[in-house]
């Protein structure tokens, strides 16, 4: 069980850093202290801030930046990178065009 | 930190927010939200399709469909301080056939019925609306004041609204069993024993509210069914409106970011069988089949690649529309759940009454059609 009230009192508020400019997710250009901020707002898992972001919900789908992401949420968190689950991965693995995708012999819809 | 509130939420979706956020709201930030997984919004919250209409829903949840898009939805970003990209662009209910125009006629009728502004649109004004849309379309529903949101960041705006507040949210807390003190419902135990103690228990855990309603002997028919959504690679802007079909073989619409985002199924969807449903594994056969049936609606889109695809479950009601209710035989406890596909949309205004609810106060429109005991023999 996590007490987000407890958590957030323990990591304390938001400090700006001076990398947080740094681009981390570049297919949707999600910044390290937009990510950093996230975490203070009680955004605590990949999943969550995937959906808040927007980080690695691009072309690449997180794979360029999973790894780092990880680890800011995690120094943030205070916790091992072990610790924070990576996102789950979804189909397709390569972005693939509707057209190729419907050719798999199934009937049209009606 | 205690474990008693006056109000112990059960569920961190999209309805469990909301009602937490409008409970503090009206100040009362004495309130708990228990989520059984590790991520706010785990549930058919984050995985719906982000419609917001009011266009084929059923006459008893109309009123509060339509009280939410008139005074909740359109001051909602600036709120909750998130946005939540609400675009109120109307929603085309599209057909392709005779049968096709007859049921989105009997659904415009019931509609106009309780007030809602939706018409019939011939070919020429689909295409008018909407110019990249097949020629196969003769017709379509057409309602203005329909739209969209993301319910991603509606879904935790509400909750990081509700935490600056001062609501209290525990993670990875599954709920196992009510039980009552005094006869009245109050005691909410976790799966590892851990107690909550609330004056008023909601319980908005989707299906998994069915269990937990039954161990205080209550029980509501709904059924599980799997659902499925896609999403392409940002798109240059085509249009803002929200797309359906007569058909209900796809939904969906350009989201602010650029890809669009579309729901729809396989034709296997009852018959799926996960042993474990927490597991969400998608079906195999779902991508194509989507592919099939947006291409025969939005052939324009044939060449923008899927990037992602996942599947959601539904708690469908038995007759469609939600419980939204309190319990005689259980006082103390409220049920939101049976959303039955539908309840994003309007789980602005159902967060709304639910806070009316524990106030005791009369809900923004009366919702006495969605009982909990509606139900009578009917053989
Ligand atoms: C693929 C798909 C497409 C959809 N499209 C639309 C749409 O376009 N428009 C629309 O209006 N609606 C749509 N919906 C429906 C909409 O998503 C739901 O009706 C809505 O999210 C219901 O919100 P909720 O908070 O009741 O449920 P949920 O989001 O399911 O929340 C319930 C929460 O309770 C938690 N929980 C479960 N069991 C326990 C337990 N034992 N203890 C503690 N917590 C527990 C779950 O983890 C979950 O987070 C769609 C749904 C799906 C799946």
């Amino acid at each position: 069980m996590m007490d987000i009230q407890e958590k957030l009192k323990e990591i304390g508020p938001y400090v700006e850093a001076e990398d947080d400019g740094m681009l981390v997710c570049r297919c949707e250009e999600v910044t390290k202290g937009e990510i950093r901020k996230a975490v203070h707002e009680g955004i605590f898992t990949i999943e969550e801030l995937r959906r808040y972001l927007r980080s690695g919900m691009g072309l690449c789908q997180g794979q360029t930046c999973g790894k780092l992401v990880k680890g800011i949420v995690a120094r943030e968190l205070g916790v091992a990178p072990s610790e924070v689950e990576p996102a789950s991965s979804r189909a397709p693995m390569r972005p693939i065009e509707m057209e190729i995708l419907a050719e798999d012999g199934g009937v049209a819809h009606e | 930190m205690s474990n008693t509130a006056d109000v112990v939420i059960i569920g961190g979706g999209v309805v469990g927010c909301a009602a937490a956020y409008y409970l503090a709201k009206a100040g009362n930030t004495n309130v708990i939200v228990l989520e059984g997984t590790k991520s706010i919004g785990h549930g058919g919250s984050s995985r719906n399709g982000g419609g917001v209409r009011q266009s084929g829903r059923d006459v008893r949840e109309l009123p509060y469909a339509m009280y939410g898009i008139k005074h909740l939805w359109p001051t909602l970003s600036e709120e909750l301080g998130v946005d939540v990209e609400y675009t109120q662009k109307g929603n085309l209910r599209l057909g392709k056939t005779e049968a096709h125009l007859e049921k989105l006629q009997t659904l415009a009728k019931n509609a106009q019925s309780v007030g809602l502004d939706v018409r019939m649109v011939d070919a020429k004004e689909v295409k008018e609306i909407c110019p990249y849309l097949s020629d196969d379309i003769i017709g379509a529903s057409w309602c203005p004041t329909d739209g969209h949101a993301n319910p991603l960041t509606t879904t935790l705006g509400y909750y990081k609204r509700a935490l600056e507040m001062g609501v209290r949210f525990y993670t990875d807390a599954e709920v196992t069993e009510l039980r009552k003190v005094k006869g009245k419902v109050r005691k909410v135990i976790l799966k590892d024993g851990t107690v909550f103690e609330g004056e008023t228990i909601i319980l908005a855990a989707g299906y998994e509210s069915r269990y937990i309603a039954r161990t205080v002997g209550v029980d509501v028919p709904m059924t599980r069914l799997i659902d499925e959504c896609l999403v392409t690679e940002m798109q240059p802007h085509m249009f803002d409106i929200m797309l359906g079909t007569a058909g209900a073989d796809f939904y969906g619409h350009q989201a602010k970011h650029g890809s669009f985002v579309f729901g729809s199924d396989c034709g296997y969807e009852e018959v799926t069988d996960m042993t474990d449903p927490s597991k969400l594994i998608t079906n195999a056969m779902t991508l194509s089949a989507s592919c099939r049936a947006i291409m025969g609606y939005v052939p324009a889109l044939k060449d923008a690649k899927i990037v992602r695809s996942w599947c959601g479950w539904l708690d469908n009601a038995f007759d469609g529309v939600p419980f939204i209710s309190k319990v005689d035989e259980a006082e103390g406890l409220i049920l939101a759940c049976g959303f039955t596909g539908h309840g994003f949309g309007t789980a602005p205004a159902v967060g709304l009454m639910l806070s009316q609810m524990v106030a005791g106060e009369d809900t923004v429109v009366d919702i006495t059609p969605l009982r909990y005991d509606r139900f009578k023999p009917c053989r």
